[in-house]
C-alpha cells in the first residue's frame, strides 16, 4: 500500500508538470484551433530564462531558505516568464498571424519549424551570451535551499519538496487562470472569441489581442513548469521541450483539447498512469523504459473510445 | 451619416459586391432589398470591418472607416446584429448583453441600457440568467438586437431580423425598429421580407447580383411594379 501512495504522489507531481504545459496547448487551440507544436520549446525557453535570471543575480549559492524561496525563486520564475512570454508573442506575431487565414496545415508545419528553430537557437547561441554556460549539453539547474533535495517523510512515503512545489504551483496557477477566464473582461473576450471569432469582433473585441493573451498565458504557465522541471530533475537542456511538450499535448487531448479543466485533469491522469504503470505492470512491460509507451497507449485508447477527451473538447469554456 | 461609394468587395476572386454607392442619413431607416446572393450581408460585413474592400470607400460621420479593424468600428458607433443571430449560445442573456457592451467604459450607462433592453423585451429580463441557446427563434432575435443595442450605437445594422419568425413576431421586431428610430438611432436594415421592411423604411435600395438596380423612398418602392413583381409576390 505504501508503494501505491508513493507512486500516486510521484504521478501527481509528474502530472502537475504536464498539466502546467498542457494548459498552453489547450488555451491556444481553443481560440485559434492551432496545435502549437512549438509550445514544448516555449517551456524550454522558460527554464533557460529562469536559469539566466539566476546567473544575472550573481549565481547565488548557499543561501538561507528564506532568501532562496522568497527571493531567488520568485525572481527566477519571473525571469523565465518574461523569456517565454516574449518568445511566444514573437512567434505569434511573426509566424502564426500572417498565416491566420491560410489552410490549417500551413501553421501546423510552421509550428514544427519554430520548434526546431528554437531548439537549435538555444543550443547554438545560449552559451554565447556573456556569463552563460555552454548549452550543447545539459546545464545543472540552480539548487534552491529548502526545496532542492529536501523531502518530507510520511510513514514510508517520501514526498520531494520539488513535487510539493510543482503541485502547489499548479494549484495556484489553476486558481489564477479560473479567475482570469471567468472573472475578467479579457477572459470573457477569450470565451467569446473561442465560440465565434467573427461575432466577437462585432462586439468590439480586439481578437488579435485576445489571441496574444492566450499565447502569453500559456507561455507564463510553461515557464513555471520549466522551473519545476529544473528543480525536479536538477538540470535543463535544449531538448527538454520535445518529450515534455509531446506528453503535455497528450494530456491536453486526453482531457479534451480546448478545455482548460481538461488539460489539468488530463495532465494529472497521464502522470499517475505513467507512474503506476512502471510499478504495477509485471515483467519487462512495467520497466521504466515502457512508461512512455503506456502514456501513448492511454492516448490511443482515449482517441478510440472517447475522442472528445475525458471532459469534452470545444472552445475555452468555463475554466 | 454613412456614405458608401463605389464599393467593391470580393470573396477570393469572386466579386460579391460590384461597385455600389448609397447613403444613410441620420435618423433614417434605410433598407437593402434583394434575393439571396445579391450582396446585402456582404455589404454589412464590409461596413463592420469584417471584410476588406477591393476598392471604393466607406465614410462615417465624415471620416473614412474602410480599413479600420472591426473592433474600432464598434467604438465609432456602428453595431451589427448579424445574419443568423450568432448568439453566444452557451452564455446567458446577461453575458450576451455584456459582450455587446464590450467596448464601453461607462458601467452606469451599460446598466441603464441593459434595463432598456429588458423593458423593450420583457421576456429577456425574465430569463436573463438562462443560456441563450435554449430560446425560441423570436427570443433569440430579440437578444441579438438587444445585444447590438448595448454598444449604444449611432448606426444599428440589422441583417434579416425577421428570418424564421412568425408573422406576429416579425411585427414585434418591426415595431421595435420603429421605436429605436424614434429614440434617434439610425438603422440600416437588410430584409427578405420586403413589405415589412419597406413599410417602415425612409429609403430603400434594391440590390441584384452585387449591384444597386434602383432606389426610392420606402413608400414609392412599395408601389413600384418591379418591386411588386420581384419581392412582394404580386404578378
Amino acid at each position: 500500500m505504501d508503494l501505491f501512495w508513493q507512486q500516486l504522489i510521484n504521478g501527481l507531481s509528474l502530472g502537475a508538470l504536464y498539466a502546467l504545459i498542457a494548459v498552453g496547448y489547450t488555451v491556444v487551440y481553443g481560440i485559434v484551433q492551432l496545435i502549437n507544436f512549438a509550445h514544448g520549446e516555449i517551456f524550454m525557453v522558460g527554464a533557460f530564462g529562469a536559469f539566466a535570471t539566476w546567473v544575472v543575480l550573481g549565481s547565488p549559492k548557499q543561501l538561507s531558505w528564506q532568501a532562496a524561496i522568497f527571493g531567488v525563486l520568485p525572481a527566477m520564475i519571473l525571469g523565465g516568464m518574461i523569456a517565454s512570454v516574449a518568445v511566444a508573442l514573437l512567434t505569434e506575431r511573426l509566424a502564426y498571424r500572417p498565416l491566420r487565414d491560410a489552410p490549417r496545415l500551413a501553421p501546423l508545419i510552421t509550428a514544427i519549424g519554430i520548434s526546431v528553430f528554437l531548439q537549435e537557437f538555444v543550443r547554438l547561441f545560449f552559451g554565447d551570451i556573456p556569463g552563460m554556460p555552454d548549452s550543447k549539453r545539459a546545464i545543472p539547474f540552480p539548487t534552491i535551499t529548502g526545496i532542492s533535495g529536501e523531502a518530507w517523510h510520511l510513514g514510508n512515503v517520501t514526498i520531494q519538496l520539488s513535487s510539493v512545489f510543482t503541485i502547489g504551483a499548479l494549484a495556484i496557477c489553476t486558481v489564477f487562470l479560473w479567475f482570469y477566464v471567468n472573472r475578467t473582461k479579457t477572459g470573457r473576450a477569450m470565451i467569446a472569441t473561442s465560440q465565434d471569432p467573427s461575432t466577437a469582433r462585432l462586439m468590439g473585441i480586439n481578437v488579435d489581442r485576445v489571441i496574444m493573451s492566450a499565447f502569453a498565458v500559456g507561455a507564463a504557465l510553461a515557464a513555471v513548469a520549466g522551473v519545476a522541471h529544473g528543480l525536479r530533475y536538477g538540470n535543463i537542456d535544449f531538448r527538454m521541450g520535445f518529450l515534455a511538450g509531446l506528453k503535455a499535448f497528450t494530456a491536453a487531448v486526453l482531457g479534451g483539447i480546448g478545455n482548460i479543466n481538461g488539460a489539468v485533469v488530463g495532465g494529472l491522469v497521464l502522470g499517475v498512469v505513467e507512474s503506476m504503470a512502471t510499478t504495477f505492470i509485471p515483467g519487462q512491460f512495467g520497466s521504466p523504459a515502457w512508461k512512455d509507451v503506456w502514456a501513448f497507449v492511454l492516448l490511443i485508447l482515449v482517441l478510440v473510445f472517447r475522442p472528445q477527451g475525458l471532459l469534452g473538447s470545444k472552445g475555452v469554456d468555463r475554466a | 451619416m454613412l456614405e458608401i461609394k463605389d464599393m467593391v468587395v470580393a470573396y477570393g476572386r469572386v466579386n460579391a459586391v460590384k461597385g455600389i454607392t448609397f447613403t444613410v442619413e441620420k435618423g433614417q431607416v434605410v433598407t437593402l432589398l434583394g434575393t439571396n446572393g445579391a450582396g446585402k450581408s456582404t455589404t454589412l460585413r464590409a461596413i463592420s470591418g469584417l471584410l476588406k474592400l477591393v476598392s471604393g470607400s466607406i465614410t462615417f460621420e465624415g471620416e473614412r472607416i474602410d480599413g479600420i479593424p472591426a473592433h474600432k468600428i464598434v467604438e465609432r458607433g456602428i453595431a451589427q446584429s448579424p445574419e443568423g443571430r450568432r448568439l453566444f449560445r452557451k452564455m446567458s442573456v446577461e453575458d450576451n448583453l455584456k459582450l455587446g457592451a464590450f467596448s464601453r467604459k461607462d458601467s452606469s450607462g451599460v446598466k441603464a441600457d441593459m434595463q432598456k433592453v429588458y423593458d423593450l423585451f420583457p421576456v429577456l429580463g425574465e430569463r436573463r440568467h438562462q443560456p441563450s441557446g435554449l430560446f425560441s427563434g423570436g427570443e433569440q432575435q430579440m437578444l441579438a438586437i438587444g445585444r447590438a443595442m448595448m454598444s449604444n450605437p449611432k448606426l444599428l445594422m440589422l441583417d434579416e431580423p425577421s428570418m424564421g419568425l412568425s408573422p406576429i413576431m416579425t411585427q414585434t421586431i418591426m415595431r421595435t425598429i420603429r421605436e429605436l428610430q424614434s429614440d434617434g438611432v439610425t438603422i440600416l436594415l437588410v430584409e427578405q421580407n420586403a413589405s415589412a421592411a419597406l413599410s417602415l423604411a425612409d429609403r430603400g435600395y434594391v440590390l441584384e447580383v452585387g449591384q444597386i438596380m434602383f432606389s426610392d423612398t420606402g413608400k414609392a418602392l412599395l408601389g413600384d411594379d418591379r418591386v411588386k413583381r420581384a419581392y412582394l409576390g404580386a404578378d
